[in-house]
């Protein structure tokens, strides 16, 4: 019983310390963990996995991204056009041209195994995370929305020390 | 005793009625927005409900409004009388203890002269409601959670009383008034400033009685017979809508109960120190006096619940019986041997 007694007190401690430092102002260091999110926002880590978004000129049609994606969440359409020759007198080139590139968010599982299957670092991970829609079919997103999201992915951190960074 | 005004007997009734559901849901109420709302929320650093009035003050009639919405069902098996009756025996319990507790000079329901025998007894009341709400469920959670509500219920009932009994020797009387009456006009050492509150002496006895009042209320670390993770919810695993609210709103109207029960007899009732115990204004103030002392008590009692972790059954049996009740008993017997020797 003497051996009980000084823990008991000591877990009632730790809850009022607890209360206090929640109840305590925020601009004298307390507050309570919860942010009110409609009311305030919150700032993701910049690595969090917001949703995916397209830098559509780094996109060659390879369909690496479609096919690796566990859910077929990705839908691509593209076409192969003529293009000039680099230099002169050459044959004309062939590129990809994108017609269509589509993520179904509603199936999407958010791993990433587009973002890191993507040879030409078109896909990208954004923190952006308010996209939610009252109807579910509203969450196909198409590539003019994902091109708008690449303007919220912030610049990637260095993996190590002196490494390049991932460009946009 | 008469007021100058003349209320006609039916009047009184219906005037007895309105006060004791008052007393019954506010402290409720209180209990329910204060400590399970919001200070078990700062306690786990979060803020509770926020958004339904100002800082969630509303929150309660929402819930309510929610449970009322709600079907109210019945298993197949069920004993349908039994188990439609049972939540309203409990409740009727808590109704039954605020009927001895004195709020003020007149303002008590009825004044019996063995008002806190009364109030103890009645008090175990509420296991019979809870088994007859486990065993007609036809329902095994059910079933185990009532037994072991009966167990507890039982096993805590004898330090709860055992506890008062050194408050009783020392006020000399079992009627509450008396009780209060005793603790406001005592003096320390010839000082009489706070009177003489018997949580001074009866420290221990009041420790006591807040643990098994914990237990009798089946707060946290007593929660066997609703242990949610073991039991679904106990006795009330069949319950819903209305009957779930019932319930719901009994636990806390009976740790009300309690709390108005340790404030009388530990920390001196509704009276004041230096006021006259005839004052009639006492009648509005009295309450008021009170309602702080219950809402401290139900402070430390919602405190500790929020705080610790589930005992285990057979922990929980033999604390009672192997170190609550003989304190008690040795607290029995040194408050008598104080008693002929002063």
């Amino acid at each position: 019983m003497a051996k009980v007694v000084p823990g008991v007190l000591k877990g009632l401690g730790v809850t009022f310390k607890e209360l206090t430092h929640t109840v305590t102002p925020k601009r004298l260091g307390g507050g309570p963990a919860t942010i009110q999110y409609p009311h305030e926002k919150e700032a993701p880590p910049i690595r969090a996995r917001g949703v995916i978004a397209l830098h559509e000129g780094n996109c060659t049609v390879c369909m690496l991204c479609a096919r690796s994606c566990p859910d077929w969440c990705i839908y691509i359409e593209g076409h192969k056009e003529k293009a000039p020759p680099r230099r002169p007198g050459g044959k004309p080139r062939t590129v990809s041209a994108l017609d269509r590139f589509d993520i179904d968010y509603a199936l999407c599982m958010y791993c990433g195994i587009c973002v890191e299957v993507c040879p030409f670092d078109a896909l990208f991970w954004s923190p952006e995370y308010e996209y939610s829609e009252p109807h579910i079919a509203d969450l196909l997103h198409d590539k003019e929305k994902l091109g708008e999201w690449m303007e919220t992915v912030p610049e990637a951190p260095e993996l190590e020390v002196g490494a390049d960074k991932k460009k946009k | 005793m008469s007021l100058g005004v003349v209320i006609p007997y039916w009047g009184q009734t219906i005037f007895r009625a309105l006060g004791v559901a008052v007393a019954v849901l506010i402290p409720a109420g209180t209990a329910v927005y204060l400590y399970l709302f919001k200070m078990v929320s700062f306690m786990q650093s979060r803020l509770g409900p926020m958004e339904a009035g100002p800082y969630g003050s509303l929150q309660l009639f929402a819930e309510v409004g929610k449970f009322l919405q709600k079907e109210d069902l019945h298993p197949d098996n069920a004993d349908r009388f039994i188990f439609k009756a049972a939540v309203f025996v409990v409740f009727l319990t808590v109704f039954l203890i605020y009927l001895a507790v004195p709020f003020g000079p007149f303002a008590v329901f009825a004044d019996y002269s063995t008002g806190i025998f009364f109030a103890i007894a009645v008090s175990s009341v509420s296991v019979l409601g809870i088994l007859m709400a486990g065993w007609s469920s036809a329902n095994k959670y059910s079933l185990m959670g009532g037994l072991r509500a009966a167990g507890q219920l039982i096993a805590y009932e004898l330090p709860l009383s055992l506890a008062v009994i050194g408050v009783v020797i020392q006020a000399g009387t079992l009627n509450m008034q008396g009780i209060v009456a005793a603790q406001v006009n005592g003096e320390i050492f010839g000082w009489g400033g706070i009177g003489f509150p018997y949580i001074l002496t009866q420290f221990l006895a009041f420790v006591i009685f807040l643990i098994a009042a914990q237990a009798e209320l089946t707060q946290t670390p007593f929660d066997m017979p609703i242990a949610e993770s073991e039991l679904v919810a106990g006795y009330m695993t069949e319950y819903s809508g209305f009957r779930f609210l019932l319930f719901f709103i009994a636990e806390f109207a009976s740790a009300g109960a309690f709390a108005a029960l340790a404030a009388t007899l530990y920390l001196g009732g509704w009276a004041l120190p230096g006021v006259s115990l005839d004052a009639s204004w006492m009648n509005v103030v009295g309450p008021l006096v009170l309602f702080t002392k219950m809402l401290i008590i139900m402070g430390l009692i919602f405190f500790v619940r929020f705080t610790y972790p589930r005992f285990r059954e057979d922990q929980l049996q033999r604390f009672a019986w192997k170190y609550l009740i003989p304190i008690a008993l040795v607290n029995i017997m040194v408050t008598a041997c104080f008693k002929v020797a002063f």
